[in-house]
């Protein structure tokens, strides 16, 4: 099984730890990650803002970058979602791309998906004391279908206190360009958000997408809240170093 | 070429509505509780999924065969004895109206609730040549009191608050009223009442037009609806051309859909299916029935791969109510008849030009409209495809073309996007970090950074780590030595794996 991490170019170029815990839990799991360096962004902004050329020349570099794994893993439901959904359709004039496409949307997986799903692996024999909310992604949960994957990673985690977040369902205000261009929207929602955070009393908020998860952390440090916040992948990550378990016995 | 205060005017209403208090406070209340009562409604009803998709099935296939549909309508229609116009734009239809009203000598005209009617603007119309008009629909009433356009496309008075009512009652000539709901009703009840005797037309919108039958269906929870369309002499019909469902079968998916999905009700309180006008030997109902059938905007979108579906809406406002960015600046923001997801799409469709340019701009794309659609339009890639309609027509500002030009090239090729990003890795100290934040509310970062903090590149990018990664397994190894993929579809067996898994 050859897999291949998709980095996204926002945790490559902000969050480079998140994909190293990515790439720590599917260690622990005996999954070797590949990087291949040709690829670089989905090109969601571009699309998501009208300039389809502009998304079809970055999406490009995605399909050479990936043509020979098995799989395709991403710290994020959003650009996965991309992928899924609009890739086929951005290289809808060309075959051979365009099977390319198809064929990259059938392998690529939202980290918790590929844990869950894929390895069908949900106890990580991880250990976390904190209590935590958890902030479900729009792309991820609408666009990509996931609902219960990241939480039934995170019932999994030892000394965890998991707590709803309230309208976990509405948007945080990133959506992308969204957030500068309606800049006084964005901040109304994601001042919102923050009130439900905190209102969970969570020490930790959780998420799948870096994008919602810098959004809700740039008001929330703003407001100088301290509340962590983590990728899944991180938290996981850091919960395996907690551990005070052995390392989950795999059958050779 | 989007002009600025276009970009303005949109954000400017956005703007004095978020620093409304209690407009946010009565439409968080109002569409919190529908948000509610639909998700239980739709729980209750079961397969909730399944019916979404027989309801997508009816209108995709009637809005795909519209010409027939139609055509069958209006000859069924006007076998019934009712008069069947058709209409191009909104002055025809404002003409046709016209028309019948003075046929009639009509001076008082008796409404009950009609998005359509509001598209055209026809109680602006009829005023300008001496009819009164009175809206009959308690909502309705309330904001034409106000003298306001409905900010929700099912309850047009959301962003009002009891106390703003009671205000607008006393003003009417309401005396020593409270803000007890049953008193604010009663009051409007008393008045309507006297609309509805002495009104010369009533005129309703339409729900649903059914072809086998050329019926016109209402749904109305205040009964005002069959008080109009039974007590004047004349009831015109005011509908979009796609109204039209085939059979009074597909009727029984629409009547479970349109009510849960507005307002969490099991069904709608009055339900009239008017055929003809009053036949000889019945008792109630106008003589005379028109039917109004307005294109205005709507034609233009069948054939249009990426748009014919927004003719399948049943205009139930499920996609306002769950609309984050409806909740927070409310539906006057918008500027456009129709508001929220349903009207940042269907606004510039229908009516193309500068002035509804910045709507599709007025979404996160977070897909809860898509959601909670009760026929699945995919509002949401509506929106990104008229903006991408908008950069393909030259609209869209000079900053944003080059920004998007420079990701083109940077982005393209991996080489140039690292060499690209390293640079801004150093120009981003002009903005200062502290303590890998940047918090400095100038140039592109502002809008950003006025209200929260913005991460700074990290000092070395994912890429330029993973080559000193060490990874304490052996390369291409996965879960167990026993996971493999199979055959050809790539589908995983996952072999003795014993303690990672739980299924």
């Amino acid at each position: 099984m050859r897999v291949a991490l998709f980095v996204t170019c926002l945790v490559d170029q902000f969050y480079p730890n998140v994909a190293e815990a990515m790439i720590a839990v599917c260690n622990r799991l005996g999954v070797y990650v590949d990087f291949p360096e040709v690829q670089t962004c989905c090109g969601q902004p571009a699309f998501n803002s009208g300039y389809v050329d502009a998304a079809r020349s970055s999406a490009l570099t995605l399909l050479n970058a990936f043509s020979d794994y098995d799989y395709v893993i991403s710290p994020s439901g959003s650009c996965t979602g991309m992928i899924h959904h609009y890739f086929a359709k951005l290289f809808d004039d060309n075959i051979v791309r365009r099977e390319m496409a198809q064929d990259l949307a059938c392998k690529t997986y939202e980290f918790s998906q590929f844990i869950v799903n894929v390895l069908g692996v949900t106890d990580l024999h991880a250990a976390f004391p904190y209590r935590v909310t958890y902030h479900p992604s729009c792309h991820a949960s609408r666009l990509l279908g996931i609902r219960d994957e990241p939480l039934r990673l995170l019932e999994k985690v030892r000394g965890i206190e998991l707590v709803e977040l309230e309208h976990q369902e509405d948007c945080c205000g990133f959506g992308g360009t969204f957030a500068v261009k309606m800049a006084d929207i964005s901040a109304a929602m994601v001042s919102e958000k923050v009130e439900h955070v905190e209102a969970t009393g969570a020490q930790v908020l959780v998420g799948t997408d870096m994008g919602c998860l810098m959004n809700i952390g740039g008001r929330l440090q703003r407001e100088q809240k301290a509340v962590r916040v983590l990728h899944l992948a991180q938290l996981l990550a850091e919960g395996l170093l907690q551990s005070s378990s052995p390392k989950p016995e795999v059958a050779r | 070429m989007t002009t600025s205060s276009e970009s303005l005017d949109l954000q400017d209403r956005a703007r004095r509505a978020l620093e409304d208090d209690f407009l946010r406070t009565a439409v968080r209340f109002t569409t919190d509780r529908l948000k509610t009562t639909r998700k239980t409604a739709t729980e209750q009803l079961g397969r909730w999924e399944d019916w979404r998709e027989r309801g997508r099935q009816i209108r995709a296939h009637t809005v795909s065969h519209l010409d027939h549909y139609l055509g069958l309508f209006a000859t069924n229609a006007r076998k019934a004895g009712a008069r069947v116009h058709f209409a191009a734009d909104a002055a025809d239809a404002e003409r046709v109206v016209l028309d019948i009203a003075k046929q009639q000598a009509a001076i008082l005209v008796a409404k009950s609730k009609s998005m359509v009617t509001e598209e055209i603007h026809l109680n602006r119309h009829l005023e300008e040549h001496g009819i009164e008009v009175v809206e009959t629909d308690l909502g309705e009433y309330i904001i034409q009191l106000a003298g306001e356009a409905p900010s929700h496309i099912i309850i047009p008075a959301i962003h009002k608050t009891r106390e703003q009512i009671r205000e607008l009652f006393a003003a009417d000539g309401a005396e020593d009223l409270t803000t007890d709901t049953k008193a604010l009703t009663a009051y409007a009840r008393k008045r309507l009442r006297e609309t509805f005797l002495q009104a010369d037309i009533g005129i309703t919108g339409c729900n649903f037009a059914i072809a086998e039958s050329g019926s016109v269906v209402l749904f109305t929870n205040e009964g005002n609806g069959r008080m109009v369309s039974t007590l004047p002499k004349t009831h015109i019909v005011l509908m979009g051309m796609e109204r039209i469902i085939p059979t009074l079968a597909d009727l029984d998916v629409m009547a479970n859909l349109l009510p849960r999905s507005a307002t969490g009700q099991k069904l709608t309180t009055y339900m009239s299916i008017v055929t003809g006008p009053r036949k000889l030997e019945e008792q109630d109902g106008p003589d005379d029935l028109h039917i109004v059938i307005l294109d205005n905007g709507r034609s233009r979108q069948l054939g249009d791969p990426e748009f014919q579906e927004i003719l399948h809406c049943i205009r139930c406002g499920a996609c306002l109510n769950v609309c984050p960015v409806y909740r927070h600046i409310g539906g006057h923001s918008y500027g456009s008849v129709y508001p929220g997801p349903i009207g940042a799409v269907l606004t510039p469709l229908l009516q193309e030009g500068p002035e509804f340019e910045e709507l599709p701009y007025a979404s996160s794309l977070c897909g809860a409209c898509h959601e909670a659609c009760p026929v699945k339009i995919p509002l949401h890639d509506m929106l990104a495809a008229l903006r991408r309609r908008q950069v393909e027509r030259g609209r869209g500002t000079r900053g944003e073309r080059m920004a998007f030009r420079g990701f083109q090239m940077a982005f393209s090729n991996a080489r140039r996007y690292r060499g690209t990003l390293r640079m801004a890795r150093m120009a981003q100290a002009v903005f200062g970090i502290r303590e890998g934040r940047i918090d400095a509310q100038f140039g592109a970062l502002r809008g950003w950074t006025a209200t929260r903090a913005a991460p700074a590149l990290a000092d070395k990018s994912f890429r330029e780590r993973y080559a000193s990664l060490e990874q304490d397994v052996a390369i291409g190894s996965s879960a167990s030595g026993t996971v493999q993929t199979s055959g050809a579809d790539g589908q995983l067996t996952v072999g003795k794996t014993e303690v990672n898994r739980d299924e």
